[in-house]
C-alpha cells in the first residue's frame, strides 16, 4: 500500500538531525518560526479541545457528517436534502412519518380531508423553543409566505390545488387571498381548488413547516441564516452553527413529546462531501455513520463492517426529447432504443454497486398503492430485449423520417464518474445493436439543466426523486402541463390519467388511474426507466432506532438511541 | 521608495480592475444557467429571481456597471446558493480559516525547502541530496488529493495503533486540527522551494566571495549563514509572495478531504454552482491579495537585498 509515502515523506525532516553544521545556523531562523507557530497554537481557539466520539452513552451525544453545509433554513424556500433533513430535527409540521414511515400526528392531533378542502385540529402542547404556543396563525403565515412571489419559493407549486394557490403566487392576487386560515388558535381550515386525497401526506413536506411572524419580521432577510436567526418547535433546537464547519442539534425541552427523544445532543461534527474522509472519520470512531459509494464500499468490505442497504427512492431513466424538430419524438425510434435496453445487466454490469434496483416502471417497488405496494396492485409489464424487433422498428422510423441514415444522435450526461460510466456503455452498446452513432455531452449539472430545459438534446440521463408520499409525485412527471417535463412529452390520454389521479378519491380508483399511466409510459416508451437507486451506509453497532425513507427528513435521528 | 509603492498601488488596482472584467466576462460566457434548479419554476418566480439579482437588465453595460459600482464600494452582493447571505460575510468568515491554514502551510513550505535545498546543495550528488530529491520529484509530481488522503489515512492507522486519538482525522476548531492539513497543503510548495533553493545555493556555493571568506578563515558556520545563504534565499523569497497567494487559494482539495471551512472549498463550490455573485467576489478578493503579496514582496526583496534600486 502507498500509505507509507506520506510517512517517508515526513520522515525528510529527520534528516536534517543527520548533518550537524550547516544545519545549526539554520537554528537562527527557525526559531523565530517555531516562536510563531506556538503562539499561533495558543491563539487558535481551544473550544473544541476535546476530540468527540461517534457515541456517547452517558452524555446522549451523536457525532455524525453533513454533506454539506445548508444554504439557509428558511422551511419556506428550502430546496435540498441537507437542509430538509436538519429542519426535519428542529421543525414540526401538521404530520409525519413514525418510525415505520406510517403518517401520523405532529403538531396536529387529528385531521379530515375533504373533497373540497382540509380541517387540521393542533395540539394545545405544542409550542416553539421560546415556549409560546404553535398556533394555526404559523401555518397561514408560512404558507402565504411560500406562495407571495416575493418570496420566490421554488417550491411554491406543490401548494397549487390550494384556493387561490397560484393566483397568489403568480402575483394575480394577494397573499392573503390564499385559501387557508385560522378558526381560533387551534383550527386550521384549508380550501381546495381541486381535490388533493394525499393532502395529509403533502402537508409533512417542508414547505408547509410552520413559522412565526412577530418573529421573522424582526430578521427579515436574515430569517434562517444562522441559529439565532431561527424559531424551533421540533424535537431539536440548533444550538449553535458555524457556517461550513459545524451544526449542533440540541435536545428542545419545550417540544410537547419531549419525554419521547433519548438524545440530548445531535452533532453535525464535520461537513464534507468527501466520502473517503467521511469513511475515514467513522474508521476512527469520530462519526457514528458513513455513507459508502463504489470506491469506499471496498473498503468497507474489507474491514467487515456490516454494510446497510435502503432504497433512497430515486428513479433514474433515459429521457427522450419529445420536441417536433427531434428524432426522438418519432416512436418507432423510441421503441428500438427501449428493446434493446436490458435493465438488469445495466444494474449488475454496468453500475455494479450492490442493492440498486433494475428499472422497469415509472413508479419505483417502495411506493404504496391505494392498500400495500402500487407494484403489486398494477403491476408493470416485464421489460424485454428483441434485437430482431429493435431493428425493424428502427428499420420503421428511418422510413417515417424520411431518412437515408441516421444522424449522430446526442446523449446529455452529467460529469458524475457514474454518470459517464453508464453514458459510455449505452453509447457503445446502441452503436452495436443499432448502428447508431450516439455523441455523449458531458455538462456540469447546471448547464446540463439548462440545455434540458431548452431542449438542446435527444436523449438524457436524469433522474427523479420524490416529494410527498404519493405515487402522483411520480404520476404527474410526464403530464402536457408539468414545467419539470423537460422532454415536452404531450399526450391528451396521460393527461387524462393524470387528472383522474389528481382528483379521485377512491385509492382504489386512483391505483388504477397509475396503472394506466404506468402502461402509456411504457408502451409510449415516454422514458426508459434505467435502475432505482439504493444507497449503502456503514452504523455504529450501539447507534438504534434511525430511520432512512425515501421521503425527508432522512436520515431521522429523532427517536434514535445509544445501546 | 513612497513614489514606488504609490505607483506599484495604482498599478494594483489597475490589475485588479482587469481581472474583475475578464472574469465578469468569462463568468457571462461560459454556459449554463445560475438560477436552474432541480425542480423547474414557474415564469413569474424565475422573473422575480432574476430581479432580485439584477439579471433582467442587459449584462453590457447595465450589470457590469452595478457591478463595478458595488465593488468600489467593496459590497460584492447576495450570495446566489446561500440566499440570505452576502458574499463580504462568507469571504469574512471563511477567509480567516484558509489564511491561517495557509501561514502554517507557508510556514512549513518555507522552512523545510531551504533548509532542505541547502542541504542538498550543500550535499551535492551525495546520499541526502539523492533522496531528498527524489522525494522532491515526489512532492511535485503528485497531487495534494492523494497527499490528503495518503494523511488521513496515515493518521487514522497511527490512532488505531496506539489507541489514542493524538491527531484528528478532520475536521476544525484547535491547532492539532491545522497541522496534517496545512502539511499537505504546504508540500507541493516545499518541494517547489527545494528544488529552487538547492539550485540557487549551488551558484553561491563556490562563489568568489564564498573562497575570499574561507579564506580569511571566516567559521563555516558564520560562510553558510551570512555569505551563503543569505545570498541564494533571494530567489526563494520573490516567489513566495504568489507562493503565499497559492497556498492559500489553492487549498480546495485539502479543505474539502479534511472538512475545513475555507474560502478555497467556498470558491471551487461557488464555481460549480455558477453563484455569480460569490464567484466575482471570491476572485476579486483572491485577485487583490495576490496583487498586495506580490508588491510585498518586490518591497521585502529590495530591502533584503539592497543591491535592488526602487524607483
Amino acid at each position: 500500500m502507498t500509505g507509507n509515502l506520506t510517512l517517508e515523506t515526513l520522515e525528510t525532516h529527520d534528516g536534517l538531525r543527520a548533518r550537524g553544521d550547516p544545519a545549526l545556523p539554520a537554528v537562527r531562523l527557525v526559531l523565530p518560526l517555531l516562536v510563531a507557530t506556538l503562539t499561533l497554537a495558543l491563539l487558535a481557539p481551544a473550544a473544541d479541545g476535546r476530540l468527540r466520539e461517534a457515541v456517547d452513552a452517558e452524555s446522549r451525544t451523536l457525532t455524525l457528517v453533513l454533506e454539506q453545509d445548508p444554504p439557509q433554513l428558511d422551511s419556506t424556500r428550502s430546496t435540498d436534502t441537507v437542509s430538509i433533513r436538519v429542519l426535519g430535527h428542529v421543525k414540526e409540521g401538521l404530520t409525519r412519518y413514525d418510525e415505520r414511515n406510517q403518517l401520523i400526528g405532529g403538531v396536529a392531533e387529528r385531521w379530515e380531508v375533504r373533497e373540497d378542502g382540509a380541517t387540521f385540529w393542533l395540539r394545545r402542547d405544542a409550542r416553539w423553543s421560546d415556549g409560546a404556543p404553535v398556533t394555526a396563525h404559523d401555518f397561514v403565515y408560512a404558507w402565504r409566505r411560500v406562495q407571495d412571489p416575493a418570496t420566490t419559493s421554488e417550491y411554491a407549486f406543490i401548494m397549487y390545488g390550494i384556493e387561490n394557490a397560484e393566483a397568489v403566487n403568480t402575483g394575480a392576487l394577494p397573499p392573503s387571498e390564499l385559501g387557508v386560515r385560522a378558526a381560533g388558535d387551534h383550527i386550521l381550515e384549508v380550501g381546495f381548488e381541486r381535490p388533493i386525497p394525499f393532502f395529509a401526506r403533502l402537508a409533512a413536506f417542508a414547505v408547509f413547516l410552520p413559522v412565526r411572524e412577530d418573529f421573522a419580521a424582526t430578521r427579515g432577510d436574515r430569517y434562517g441564516s444562522s441559529a439565532a436567526d431561527m424559531l424551533y418547535n421540533g424535537p431539536f433546537v440548533i444550538s449553535r452553527w458555524s457556517r461550513g464547519a459545524r451544526l449542533t442539534l440540541d435536545r428542545n425541552p419545550h417540544y410537547w413529546e419531549s419525554d419521547a427523544i433519548w438524545l440530548n445532543r445531535i452533532d453535525f461534527g464535520y461537513i464534507t462531501a468527501d466520502t473517503r474522509a467521511e469513511l475515514n472519520l467513522f474508521r476512527d470512531g469520530k462519526v457514528a455513520m458513513a455513507n459508502l459509494d463504489s470506491e469506499t464500499m471496498h473498503n468497507a468490505l474489507q474491514q467487515r463492517w456490516r454494510i446497510h442497504r435502503f432504497d433512497d427512492g430515486v428513479l433514474f431513466y433515459v429521457g427522450f426529447n419529445h420536441r417536433p424538430d427531434r428524432l426522438t419524438r418519432n416512436r418507432n425510434l423510441r421503441r428500438a432504443f427501449d428493446l434493446t435496453f436490458d435493465p438488469h445487466e445495466f444494474v449488475n454490469r454496468i453500475i455494479a454497486t450492490p442493492g440498486n434496483r433494475p428499472g422497469i416502471s415509472l413508479f419505483p417497488a417502495w411506493m404504496q398503492g391505494a392498500e400495500g405496494r402500487l407494484r403489486e396492485e398494477v403491476p408493470p409489464r416485464p421489460s424485454e430485449v428483441d434485437l430482431e424487433r429493435a431493428r425493424h422498428y428502427l428499420e420503421l422510423a428511418r422510413e417515417e423520417l424520411g431518412l437515408e441514415r441516421f444522424p449522430p444522435i446526442v446523449l446529455l450526461t452529467g460529469d458524475s464518474p457514474t454518470a459517464n460510466k453508464q453514458a459510455e456503455y449505452l453509447q457503445s452498446m446502441w452503436g452495436q445493436t443499432l448502428g447508431l452513432e450516439i455523441r455523449v455531452d458531458v455538462q456540469i449539472f447546471r448547464q446540463r439543466l439548462a440545455k434540458m430545459t431548452a431542449g438542446d438534446y435527444d436523449l438524457v440521463l436524469a433522474g427523479w426523486g420524490p416529494d410527498y408520499n404519493d405515487p402522483l409525485t411520480f404520476g404527474d412527471l410526464f403530464a402536457s402541463w408539468n414545467l419539470n417535463n423537460r422532454g415536452r412529452y404531450a399526450n391528451d390520454e396521460l393527461d387524462h390519467w393524470v387528472r383522474r389521479a389528481q382528483n379521485e378519491l377512491d385509492p382504489h380508483l386512483r391505483a388504477q388511474a397509475f396503472g394506466e399511466i404506468q402502461r402509456i409510459v411504457a408502451e409510449d416508451v415516454v422514458v426508459i426507466p434505467t435502475y432505482e437507486r439504493a444507497r449503502l451506509y456503514v452504523m455504529h453497532p450501539r447507534l438504534k432506532g434511525v430511520v432512512r425513507r425515501q421521503i425527508s427528513p432522512d436520515p431521522d435521528f429523532n427517536r434514535a438511541w445509544i445501546e | 521608495m513612497w513614489r514606488y509603492t504609490v505607483r506599484r498601488l495604482i498599478q494594483g488596482v489597475i490589475t485588479v480592475w482587469f481581472i474583475a472584467t475578464a472574469t465578469f466576462a468569462a463568468m457571462h460566457m461560459v454556459p449554463g444557467d445560475p438560477l436552474g434548479s432541480e425542480r423547474a419554476t414557474t415564469e413569474s418566480i424565475r422573473q422575480n429571481l432574476e430581479a432580485r439579482y439584477g439579471l433582467d437588465k442587459p449584462v453590457f453595460p447595465d450589470q457590469y456597471l452595478i457591478f463595478l459600482g458595488n465593488m468600489a464600494r467593496g459590497d460584492f452582493g447576495i450570495s446566489f446558493t446561500q440566499q440570505n447571505r452576502s458574499v463580504n460575510d462568507i469571504i469574512r468568515e471563511a477567509f480567516p480559516v484558509s489564511a491561517q491554514l495557509g501561514v502554517l502551510a507557508v510556514i512549513f513550505a518555507a522552512l523545510g525547502g531551504v533548509l532542505l535545498g541547502a542541504l542538498t546543495a550543500l550535499n551535492r550528488n551525495r546520499l541526502p541530496d539523492v533522496i531528498i530529491m527524489f522525494l522532491v520529484i515526489l512532492g511535485i509530481s503528485i497531487p495534494s488529493f492523494v497527499f490528503a488522503a495518503l494523511g488521513q489515512l496515515a493518521v487514522v492507522r497511527l490512532n488505531d495503533w496506539t489507541g489514542q486519538s493524538l491527531l484528528p482525522v478532520a475536521g476544525w476548531g484547535t491547532f492539532q486540527h491545522m497541522l496534517l492539513p496545512a502539511l499537505v497543503l504546504g508540500l507541493g510548495t516545499m518541494a517547489f522551494l527545494t528544488r529552487l533553493m538547492r539550485s540557487s545555493m549551488l551558484e553561491v556555493v563556490n562563489t568568489d566571495y564564498v573562497r575570499t571568506a574561507r579564506a580569511k578563515g571566516v567559521p563555516p558556520l558564520r560562510v553558510f549563514w551570512r555569505h551563503q545563504l543569505r545570498n541564494a534565499v533571494l530567489p526563494v523569497i520573490t516567489v513566495l509572495g504568489p507562493a503565499i497567494a497559492a497556498i492559500t487559494t489553492g487549498g480546495f482539495v485539502v479543505e474539502l478531504v479534511f472538512a475545513i471551512p475555507g474560502l478555497g472549498r467556498t470558491f471551487v463550490e461557488a464555481v460549480q454552482q455558477l453563484d455569480y455573485t460569490l464567484i466575482m467576489g471570491t476572485t476579486v478578493f483572491y485577485g487583490a491579495f495576490l496583487v498586495l503579496m506580490v508588491i510585498l514582496v518586490d518591497i521585502i526583496y529590495g530591502w533584503v537585498d539592497p543591491r535592488v534600486r526602487l524607483g
